[in-house]
């Protein structure tokens, strides 16, 4: 959000000093823009439209028919229980005021306790600005989804992810844009390359594995059931993206613009880039392959929306449609983990690929917003947010599933997967049409 | 009676049907099938995964025909489903005991 963590803090303080002091000459920084409010008031309901039915819908069509609804399901669960926790203590924990653990967590906040209609979070209204934060703490979990597709019980995905939420998600957000170590220290990652994708990445990572593949891979076949229904989901990201990227701006303006324009040319440049790579390499084209591409392609540009121009899109483009190709199409064949729905291949794999390259791109000479420190120092700060979210999310991911597989179990019984979620989890079927009567 | 099963290419159905129509045979029942003979399947390939889809699509006809008819319908479906390539299918013939039409209670070749 905004460049640096330590900007918002500055804003922060200064909506929080107008209070005080409604002369001071500070007064026109906070003013409410109509203009920046009505744009984060759009892109808050393009980023929900990413998750419910974009995502809901990209997941669907590519399970098996007997799985199409569970996977909605857990979407459309994941959206109204994080929007609970969320508005009941997980916005203050994000974006709150820590205290003396500042630096890693926030507080406070409880049940939204000090918004009003009249709170403002820079110029806009905190109300947005809160409701834009909570899509984006929708999607994170929601992305996992893919990797324990078809095999993970509903009650402990539903704990698995309130506790995920609480002890991963909002820290994670609160160390990068909510006045945490990371932003403090000049990581840059603008819509959430780490906060969002590397750090469900690798949670999707642990989750997979310590789940055990599903019964029968890698050998039967699974195909996906439609995937008319995954290319319509991918478009609604890919439109609703815009409002993940170019409303981090929190502002209707130059940044945004430029957001919007470099994540458009990064995700068609990877969509198209998969697309020839798998051409070459496999002989065919495939529709499954550009949409993938163009998702990898919207992950790999999220970090760097706000900092890097024109070509560092494109390079961002190519990077990860290259990368993320070979991450899916090698990496889970050679380790024989199920990540069925490859979240770590895309948003694990494109994230790292996406934080590191706005290190590159961002500097001034590829058309970048510039660097204080230069391309190496940058690198380096890139590695470590990187770093500390892949290890504090993966462990904290895997104690997580150890302490609930104990208590409760993850796993449906052999019986509930081979009949399928829809009728074994839920007693509904996907579609009735081939049905009698 | 007999009935006449066929497995058939389903690009042929339109073929099969408009024969069978010319040579008065007006009723039949139409299932989608899947299957395997001599014709291999093929390969489906999703984000680097191969998949070897062993059946394929056809379709199976069925129809219970009076004994002196089904020498001409089998003849009639053979030449229409044919293309000459592995794949075309075959005519599987069996015995009927008894037909009855729901609707008048007729019975025997009356009721086909």
């Amino acid at each position: 959000m905004r460049l640096t963590g330590s900007r918002y803090l500055r804003l922060a303080a200064l909506a929080a000093c107008l209070g005080a002091a409604p002369e001071a000459a500070w007064a026109q920084d906070a003013e409410l823009s109509a203009g920046d409010t009505a744009w984060m008031l759009t892109s808050s309901v393009l980023v929900l439209f990413m998750t419910i039915p974009g995502l809901a819908l990209f997941y669907a069509g590519l399970v098996r028919s007997k799985n199409v609804l569970s996977v909605m399901m857990q979407c459309f669960a994941i959206a109204c229980l994080v929007t609970i926790l969320w508005t009941v203590y997980a916005y203050g924990l994000a974006f709150g005021d820590g205290g003396a653990f500042h630096a890693f967590v926030g507080g406070g906040r409880l049940l939204l306790s000090g918004l009003t209609v009249d709170s403002l979070s820079g110029t806009i209204p905190e109300t947005v600005f809160q409701m834009f934060q909570l899509t984006f703490a929708i999607i994170t979990p929601a992305l996992i989804v893919g990797a324990f597709a078809e095999r993970m019980k509903f009650s402990a995905m539903l704990w698995f992810m309130g506790i995920w939420l609480t002890l991963v998600y909002a820290p994670v957000a609160h160390w990068v844009w909510g006045g945490g170590w990371l932003g403090d220290l000049g990581v840059l990652d603008f819509a959430g390359g780490t906060v969002v994708h590397v750090n469900a990445g690798i949670a999707a990572l642990v989750l997979c594995i310590v789940l055990g593949t599903r019964e029968g891979y890698p050998a039967t076949p699974m195909p996906p059931n439609s995937l008319v229904l995954t290319v319509i989901g991918a478009s609604m990201l890919w439109v609703g993206w815009f409002g993940f990227n170019a409303g981090s701006q929190l502002a209707a303006d130059g940044v945004a613009g430029m957001a919007m324009a470099v994540t458009h040319i990064a995700t068609a440049t990877a969509a198209f880039t998969w697309m020839l790579v798998e051409w070459a390499g496999h002989g065919k084209p495939s529709v499954l392959g550009i949409v993938t591409g163009a998702v990898a392609g919207l992950v790999a540009i999220t970090p760097a929306s706000g900092t890097v121009g024109p070509i560092g899109a494109i390079g961002i483009g190519i990077a990860s449609g290259v990368c993320c190709y070979f991450a899916v199409s090698r990496l889970k064949a050679r380790f024989g983990y199920d990540d069925s729905l490859d979240v770590f291949g895309v948003h694990g794999v494109g994230g790292l690929v996406g934080a590191l390259l706005t290190g590159v791109f961002t500097d001034a000479a590829f058309g970048g917003a510039g660097l204080d420190n230069g391309i190496g120092a940058q690198l380096g700060l890139q590695i470590l947010g990187v770093a500390a979210t892949l290890v504090y999310s993966g462990i904290v991911t895997l104690v997580i599933l150890k302490v609930l597989d104990a208590v409760i179990g993850i796993r449906v019984t052999p019986e509930e997967e081979a009949r399928g979620l829809d009728l074994a989890l839920h007693d509904e079927r996907g579609f009735n049409i081939d049905t009698l009567a | 009676m007999k009935l006449v099963t066929a497995i058939i290419q389903p690009s042929r159905l339109d073929e099969v049907r408009d024969t069978l129509a010319r040579i008065g045979i007006t009723g039949l029942t139409v299932t989608d099938v899947r299957g395997f003979g001599r014709q291999k399947g093929h390969t489906e390939v999703y984000r680097g995964a191969e998949f070897e889809v062993e059946f394929v699509a056809k379709l199976r006809l069925d129809m219970v025909i009076p004994d002196d008819r089904v020498k001409p319908v089998v003849d009639a479906i053979a030449d229409s489903a044919r293309t000459g390539e592995i794949g075309d299918g075959k005519v599987f013939l069996s015995d009927i005991e008894e037909a009855l039409r729901i609707r008048t209670k007729e019975t025997g070749d009356d009721a086909l």
